[in-house]
């Protein structure tokens, strides 16, 4: 069973000339199969959880391990990651002119599988995946997330986790930006791959609202680059009446 | 409209549009237009049309030293049937009716061939398959004069394809009767050493269509000057351009569309990537719509990616339009890195860095190679491209 174990990580950027620690040492197991909701005010360094596992180089690991499955991601490069099976949904996923939707997709799915995909095979998973997203088919010819809507850009990140199948996804505020149609169409696609029971999820949403269509099993509340509350869903509830504010307080010196 | 985005260290992209009586684009050379090299003073490189280029790498064609040797360029026509293909003396009447060369090195070519090509493609011929004109250089120095000729309604395409090691300054008239269909494609796929100076001068008829694919990979020095009048209203002419500029490589595309008669269209597209130290790219954008050109249509536009530290472009589009009776005319020039975040968005997908590399340079020329309509050209480009990449890995 796929376990990603993530022990007392330290992550610094440089900023304004400085070095500043975002996170400050974090601790957390995710098994296949389990989704952990990761929720905490902005700036609490969630996001750079999210893009320090997948290896974006503007973040320093000057601490910690993380493991999947007993090897040693922080070793690896960006793309070695990915092949690992790891998989980063994007709050701001990037455009890139010139390369369609569906050339994009098949490089990809070429690189994650380890051999291209039969045509055949592969243009009717993809119509299906789209169709259960209820993207259109012209989609495909698009550039990938070139003039894309806030929901399209989402929706093409989900179309990339059911298509690629990771053993650990990391979904970035995929919730933020969404309205309530858009909101419930992403999170099937979630809860899709979830109930194959082979993708273990860490959510990280600022709004308690996306839980109400995926539910966690953990809840952890990030503040100033940890995790300082661990729990069950019931967490969620409690954040959702009475804010962020009681771990904010002591927490923040400035 | 004039834009600049994420200009890298090394790079200018300084653009104007002036509305004026006077053109500058003429006033600001430094000798008018002239087929005698004696017209022209030896450039000391402070002139405004050679303070780009190394004028120590020209190879002596720029001051009278360079000399024709016997073994120069080899000159091979592949045409259909129909097509007349001739070998013209310099006294032959056909000769220098596009255009007058505008610098010395032009000049010194017009004043120093021997022997002209002429290719014409004779009226209302319309040929199915690609005239062919392979140049290779045989590691020598030469001269040279080619005039390419349709006649009204005649349609042709015609590959010129530049190859192998040579010193070569030349001219290049495209003449295109009424209603005539012309699309050529210039490739200079040198070797390191070559060095490759022209001039091409097009001559739109009236409702005429030319469109010039210049493609630039190869040799030490490039530096050409494609430009487009009209001869009657109705022409249009898209001028389309990729360049691949390697380490120490200096490429360099001149252009002047000069809209001196009513109702004609223009559409310039030059995209270029560079790599390396010392490799220089520079495109200059010069659109002239006269008083007279009423009712003209222009766009023109300049992209660079700049894949690695070391290079440097600089980009100048210029627009002056005196007359206010148009229908649109614009200009556009932007250079920028190579952009990390696709990069990470890339790999972050599983995708090898240089796989990555190659989807967004790919990606970045897509549109332009798709314009060319020549299909075999499109997957050599596509090819070509790819290779310089993985050179640039290895």
């Amino acid at each position: 069973m796929a376990t990603l174990e993530i022990r007392d990580l330290h992550v610094t950027v440089e900023a304004d000339n400085a070095t500043k620690e975002i996170l400050k040492g974090v601790d957390l197991t995710v098994k296949q199969g389990e989704t952990h909701a990761i929720m905490g005010p902005n700036g609490s360094g969630k996001s750079t959880l999210a893009y320090s596992l997948a290896g974006h180089p503007k973040y320093t690991i000057t601490g910690g391990t993380v493991l999947l499955d007993g090897e040693d991601v922080l070793e690896m490069s960006v793309d070695e990651r990915a092949r690992a099976g790891l998989f980063l949904a994007m709050q701001y996923p990037v455009e890139v002119p010139g390369v369609s939707v569906s050339n994009f997709l098949r490089t990809s799915a070429t690189a994650i599988r380890g051999e291209a995909p039969k045509l055949r095979t592969w243009v009717k998973e993809v119509k299906e995946a789209m169709e259960r997203l209820n993207m259109d088919p012209s989609f495909a010819e698009r550039n990938v997330n070139e003039g894309f809507s806030g929901g399209e850009k989402k929706r093409h990140e989900i179309l990339q986790l059911e298509l690629l199948k990771p053993k650990v996804a990391i979904l970035d505020e995929t919730d933020s930006g969404l309205d309530v149609d858009a909101l419930r169409v992403v999170s099937e696609g979630v809860n899709r791959v979830r109930e194959t029971g082979e993708v273990g999820t860490l959510l990280i949403t600022h709004y308690t609202r996306i839980l109400r269509y995926i539910k966690p099993d953990y809840v952890h509340v990030f503040s100033a680059g940890r995790i300082v509350e661990s729990g069950g869903a019931e967490l969620a509830d409690k954040l959702e009446e009475e804010g962020y504010e009681s771990y904010t307080k002591g927490g923040a010196s400035a | 409209m004039a834009e600049a985005q994420n200009i890298p260290v090394g790079s200018t992209t300084a653009g104007s549009i002036a509305v004026a009586a006077e053109s500058t684009v003429v006033s600001r050379m430094s000798a008018p237009p002239s087929f005698d090299v004696a017209d022209f003073p030896v450039p000391h490189g402070r002139e405004e049309e050679w303070r780009f280029t190394p004028l120590e790498r020209l190879r002596g064609l720029h001051d009278g030293t360079a000399v024709a040797t016997g073994e120069g360029v080899k000159v091979e026509v592949d045409a259909p049937a129909g097509v007349v293909v001739e070998t013209v003396g310099r006294d032959d009447a056909r000769l220098g009716r596009a255009g007058t060369p505008v610098d010395r090195v032009a000049a010194q070519a017009y004043s120093a061939f021997e022997k002209a090509g002429v290719v014409t493609v004779p009226k209302e011929t319309v040929l199915t398959e690609p005239i062919r004109i392979a140049v290779h250089g045989e590691g020598g120095t030469a001269f040279g004069h080619q005039v390419i000729e349709l006649g009204a309604f005649a349609e042709a395409v015609v590959v010129i394809d530049h190859t192998g090691d040579a010193v070569l300054a030349a001219n290049v008239d495209y003449i295109l009767g009424d209603g005539a269909k012309l699309t050529v494609v210039s490739v200079q796929d040198w070797d390191d050493k070559a060095v490759h100076v022209a001039q091409h001068n097009a001559l739109v008829g009236r409702d005429a269509s030319f469109k010039s694919v210049v493609v630039t990979f190869g040799g030490d020095v490039v530096r050409l000057h494609p430009r487009v009048e009209y001869a009657g209203t109705g022409g249009e002419a898209e001028l389309f351009g990729l360049y691949f500029t390697d380490a120490g490589q200096h490429q360099e595309h001149r252009l002047l569309v000069t809209h001196n008669t009513p109702h004609c269209k223009s559409n310039v597209v030059y995209k270029g990537a560079l790599q390396g130290d010392d490799a220089h790219a520079v495109w200059i954008g010069d659109v002239l719509i006269e008083a007279k050109a009423e009712g003209t249509d222009t766009y023109e536009m300049n992209r660079n990616l700049v894949l690695t530290d070391g290079a440097r472009v600089d980009s100048v589009p210029n627009l002056e339009i005196e007359t206010g009776e148009i229908v649109g005319a614009g200009h556009a020039s932007a250079t920028g890195r190579f952009d990390d975040e696709q990069l990470f968005y890339l790999m972050a997908r599983g995708i090898p860095e240089h796989e990555a590399r190659r989807l967004v340079v790919r990606g970045f020329f897509a549109e332009l190679v798709q314009q060319i309509g020549v299909q075999d050209i499109e997957e050599r480009l596509i090819a070509k491209i790819e290779e310089e990449l993985e050179a640039a890995v290895a």
